[in-house]
């Protein structure tokens, strides 16, 4: 059963995802990048990290596509016109789609599956005690990036035009 | 394997049934609490006090008819009432409507009235959800190419993400005494004692879950979405039928998880000062269903009495309440229980 909601939830990410990619209108953009976003989550889960799944829909579909579909739709960008895109463009496009997708296949296929992770690392008291013991680092790192966005956010804002 | 799917898929239906009749009774509640409020009758032609008002107004909405106006996004516009009903439908599965009892239904371990009791996650998959409940509404928005609804909208989406961060951080105060996600465990770390809950141990923290929670539905005094009276009825004023119906049951699907969510976190969920504590099995688990409903029961009241009590928020005045206000205060509280637990106070 774990399978078939695994490959239901991969077509359908692949397939949001290329929407996400390919559709003309911003806001479907956004919207099938969330459902992407959510199989993904559903991934997560089904590999025992019920934390991350969590977080993954939390953070991403619930808090920064919202604030994606928010900029989208105060933009209220025109849809665009129909020019087409050059063809070296699609030819790298192609290729590189090609590069990543079959690569990646060719390294899944050949790559020996690793040890099986225990599913007590995925909960939320495991994932805690890693990022306040072995990675306090990192962590408080990452706490004062985002600080630095905030900050620089802020002076952008008051900035007098 | 199977007989577990079978419990599993009866509770989920058990309580969405159950979720989904408390949208009729909730709005025969508002409409006579309303009237009884404001010193008038309310519906009380059809059936014994007008309880069956919301029958005949379900009836009413299933037989108008569904329009979609010219302009709009077709696929968004379908897909807009969807993701409200979605995750208004899916976020209470984590709830413990009833003690783990461990009673067992033919041999089958029925444990309580939880959907998912095994779920670690469990507080943060409530709010995962419910997090994406902004899309149905800034969609609704956006989709219906009238800029009342694009107004409702933004607005909404402005305010869910505004007050999300306070309502969270409220959460974490009690998930910090906790030390689990885990709704069961969260209930049963506040003891049998009244002292004990978290609305008494965390008044702070309390009271910005009780606002954030107010904002984070829609609901009067932040029904800033809506707003009849300058937006005509925001987001979903273009819809009609069942669509409409769609939003309107999932507004009040989300008033009753929040409630069951709060008295989770902070009343001591379904537990009944020292009684509880004496029983076990099947009377255990009738007493504390009993006494979780009549704890959400109370909050929903609240609900209704504070909406017809207080005036709207202004846009601005929202915004302020909301960051400068609420989240210093959830701030505060999550110190205060930090400082407490380090301290061995709690």
């Amino acid at each position: 059963m774990e399978l078939a909601v695994f490959y239901v939830a991969a077509v359908v990410a692949v397939a949001t995802g290329v929407i996400a990619v390919a559709h003309r209108n911003p806001v479907v953009n956004v919207m099938s990048l969330v459902v992407t976003f959510f199989c993904v989550a559903v991934c997560y889960a089904l590999l025992a990290a019920p934390f991350l799944a969590a977080a993954q829909i939390l953070v991403y579909a619930g808090a920064i596509l919202v604030l994606f579909l928010f900029v989208v739709m105060l933009l209220n960008a025109p849809l665009p016109a129909t020019d087409q895109p050059r063809q070296l463009q699609r030819v790298f496009g192609v290729a590189a789609v090609l590069l990543v997708g079959l690569g990646g296949a060719a390294l899944a296929l050949v790559a020996a599956p690793g040890p099986a992770i225990p599913p007590a690392e995925g909960t939320a008291a495991a994932i805690g005690r890693l990022l306040v013991g072995p990675h306090l680092f990192a962590f408080e790192l990452v706490s004062v990036l985002l600080l630095a966005a905030l900050v620089g956010a802020m002076v952008l804002v008051k900035r007098k035009a | 394997m199977w007989a577990e799917l079978a419990v599993t898929a009866a509770k989920l239906l058990a309580v969405a049934v159950v979720l989904l009749t408390c949208v009729p009774i909730m709005v025969w509640v508002e409409r006579r609490g309303a009237a009884f409020i404001q010193d008038r009758l309310g519906p009380n032609r059809v059936g014994p006090m007008g309880l069956l008002q919301p029958v005949i107004d379900a009836v009413k909405l299933f037989f108008k008819e569904d329009l979609t106006p010219g302009g709009v996004n077709p696929v968004l516009y379908t897909l807009a009432p969807m993701v409200s009903m979605f995750v208004a439908l899916v976020t209470f599965i984590v709830i413990p409507f009833s003690a783990d009892a461990g009673v067992e239904v033919f041999g089958v371990p029925l444990r309580g009235i939880h959907v998912a009791p095994d779920l670690g996650v469990g507080v943060l998959y409530l709010l995962a959800i419910s997090s994406l409940g902004v899309y149905g509404i800034v969609l609704a928005g956006w989709s219906s190419n009238n800029k009342y609804s694009l107004l409702g909208g933004l607005r909404s989406s402005a305010q869910l993400l505004s007050y999300e961060l306070s309502l969270t951080l409220a959460v974490l105060g009690v998930i910090l005494v906790s030390g689990s996600l885990n709704l069961q465990e969260v209930i049963s770390r506040q003891g049998p004692e009244l002292w004990k809950w978290h609305a008494v141990t965390q008044p702070i923290g309390f009271i910005v879950f009780l606002v954030a929670a107010f904002a984070e539905t829609n609901r009067l005094p932040f029904d800033l979405a809506e707003a009849e009276t300058e937006l005509v009825a925001g987001y979903h004023v273009e819809y009609s039928s069942m669509r409409f119906a769609s939003f309107f049951m999932s507004e009040y699907i989300n008033i009753v998880t929040i409630s069951a969510l709060t008295v989770t976190l902070f009343l001591g969920g379904w537990q009944v000062p020292w009684l509880t504590a004496t029983l076990s099995g099947w009377p255990l688990l009738l007493v504390s269903v009993a006494a979780f409903a009549a704890k959400v029961a109370f909050l929903l009241w609240l609900f209704v009495w504070v909406r017809w009590s207080l005036p709207r928020f202004r846009y601005d005045q929202l915004m302020q309440l909301g960051w400068k206000g609420l989240l210093p205060l959830a701030a505060l509280n999550l110190l205060i229980v930090g400082v407490a637990m380090s301290q061995g106070w709690m």
